[in-house]
């Protein structure tokens, strides 16, 4: 598959080019929005008559370092009617500390799979999602310290009495 | 290794990490809390449920995981490429070949060796994998049968699993993990005498499998206990992401060897069962079942046609080395690529970043097809009886391994 040329054209005419960005991957479209847009991209992009794109594969998270100093979120999203594919790229600060840095919109009302795959990239690189219905940890213990898939994690010594690192 | 205390007893130890989110003062007073697992035969693995039910209809269903999280994700960030693959086998560990198989594709899409890799090669990988998904398949039926309450399939089930377990270790040395799909080859060539022997199998295998069909899927009380069950309506399944026999299960011909066409299924020649609702509601738990049992004939379809190709046109030949391919290091440029593929289970995919020139790569992301389909259960168990709560669970089909990693 090659780049969409009529898709891309569409999403720049509704959100404006300074809010989407594209970049040439191997064989997909991929797009970098902004996150104050995200929400409203992936509804368009869920609802449109000719892409529909229906069906959240996966979300993923990547640290990209200190040095960066920043934490991307990858949507990939695939057209079941169209056989369609696109890849969504949201960048974030890194900083925990203070608010609103290393948030996104959720879009679980939009896909409902959205859900765990949140909560997975929340645990295990600290990626909030704003308006989540159920921000938990999922794949590790709720009082787990630390989000191991940062490139700065350091283990805690101790875990319930427990000698972490053997 | 310098000297450090092993277990430090504080008395804040023994409180639970993982707390359960229904407290008992916010139920209703007919209300009840009920837990399930994480040691609990019928839930597959290690899967704590916290049911809240009124009387025996089910309010509330909240699955607690990690109880087998092996860290996959970040010690593939730490290991090359080519090493990470006794992991991959790690994680849906009766499906062992699947994953292999489509982690391998994915590393050679990176690397621009796809159309590289010899014919002979191609269709060994599909003839494993078919063999491994017919396993995983009899898994999946022999264990839902034992679920709710029949003992004898179960049985007959691992009794011809073990025929496949045993041609697969004659293939690759190991019954389960096998490392056998390498990145750009394989590690062996097939022994000698094995697409006889494999021939023979199916032979022997197909009358089982009517008999298997006669037995469980169209028998009366399977079909009393499944049909209507758990009805996962076809939209709320593309909603939540679902893959694999269970969306083919709600009625919808999508399955990604078709859609994606990769490796050399596209010369296959095979169809994509789905549920039509015989028994009961389409997309109901025997729908689920009745389709991994139509796919089992598809993947015997598969392997008679692989074995056809390889005893003839691409017939064993001496000088035939099925690590010619096979990249001394793996370096792919930098670049991001998601690769997917059809597991038993549904939709596997891979997202890698890679580093420029290095051997490792910078992240690797499992999307678990179990995981997303589990992700489901609440939804459907709502307002259901108790008592289907386990046929419910068992007609998903995951494994803990991969939805933990």
């Amino acid at each position: 598959m090659k780049l969409d040329e009529k898709l891309i054209g569409l999403l720049h005419e509704k959100f404006g080019k300074e809010n989407i960005t594209i970049n040439d991957s191997v064989d997909e479209t991929v797009c970098t929005v902004d996150k104050s847009i995200l929400f409203q991209v992936c509804l368009f992009l869920r609802d449109d008559e000719s892409f529909y794109f229906d069906y959240l594969s996966c979300i993923t998270g990547i640290d990209n370092g200190l040095d960066v100093n920043s934490i991307e979120v990858i949507y990939n999203l695939n057209s079941i009617p169209f056989e369609k594919r696109i890849t969504l790229k949201v960048l974030v600060n890194r900083d925990l500390d203070s608010d609103g840095n290393c948030s996104v919109p959720s879009v679980c009302k939009i896909w409902k799979n959205a859900d765990w795959l949140e909560r997975e990239t929340y645990d295990l690189l600290g990626v909030k999602f704003e308006n989540h219905p159920d921000l938990r940890r999922i794949l590790l213990p709720s009082d787990w310290e630390g989000f191991p898939l940062r490139k700065d994690y350091k283990l805690q010594e101790y875990y319930h009495g427990i000698k972490v690192d053997y | 290794m310098s000297k450090s205390v092993q277990y430090i007893y504080k008395e804040d130890n023994l409180a639970k990490s993982e707390a359960n989110v229904y407290k008992e003062s916010d139920l209703k007073t007919q209300e009840m809390l009920i837990n399930i697992g994480p040691q609990h035969p019928s839930t597959h693995g290690v899967l704590r449920l916290e049911v809240v039910t009124d009387g025996e209809i089910i309010v509330d269903v909240v699955p607690h995981l990690g109880y087998l999280h092996r860290c996959f994700e970040k010690h593939a960030e730490s290991m090359a490429y080519n090493q990470t693959i006794p992991y991959v086998d790690r994680m849906d560990y009766v499906a062992a070949m699947n994953s292999e198989h489509i982690y391998a594709m994915g590393v050679e899409k990176m690397l621009g060796i796809t159309d590289d890799i010899p014919k002979r090669v191609e269709y060994i990988r599909v003839l494993v994998a078919e063999l491994n998904r017919l396993a995983s398949h009899f898994v999946a039926i022999g264990t839902y049968a034992i679920d709710i309450g029949a003992f004898t399939p179960f049985l007959w089930m691992m009794r011809d699993r073990e025929h496949i377990l045993r041609l697969l270790e004659w293939v690759s040395g190991s019954r389960m993990l096998y490392n056998y799909i390498w990145v750009g080859g394989l590690y062996y060539d097939l022994p000698v005498g094995f697409e006889e022997r494999c021939k023979e199998f199916i032979d022997y295998l197909k009358p089982k499998l009517r008999e298997l069909q006669d037995l469980i899927v169209e028998n009366k009380i399977f079909v009393e206990r499944t049909a209507n069950v758990g009805v996962l309506p076809l939209n709320l399944a593309i909603n939540y992401g679902i893959s694999g026999p269970m969306l083919r299960g709600s009625g919808l011909k999508y399955d990604l060897r078709k859609v994606d066409a990769y490796s050399v299924y596209p010369e296959l020649e095979f169809d994509v069962p789905i549920g039509k609702g015989e028994m009961g509601t389409t997309g109901d738990c025997w729908d689920r079942t009745y389709v991994r049992m139509q796919e089992c004939w598809e993947s015997a379809k598969i392997i008679e046609q692989c074995i056809e190709r390889l005893t003839t046109d691409l017939k064993r030949t001496r000088d035939f080395d099925p690590q010619a391919a096979v990249p001394r290091k793996v370096r792919p440029k930098q670049m991001d690529l998601y690769f997917r593929g059809e597991s038993p289970k549904g939709e596997l995919g891979y997202y890698f970043r890679t580093q420029a020139n290095k051997e490792i790569p910078y992240r690797v992301k499992v999307r678990s097809c179990c995981f997303v389909n589990l992700s489901i259960l609440p939804e459907i168990a709502k307002g259901t009886m108790f008592a289907d709560l386990v046929a419910i669970i068992g007609s998903f089909d995951f494994v803990m391994g991969e939805v933990d990693r």
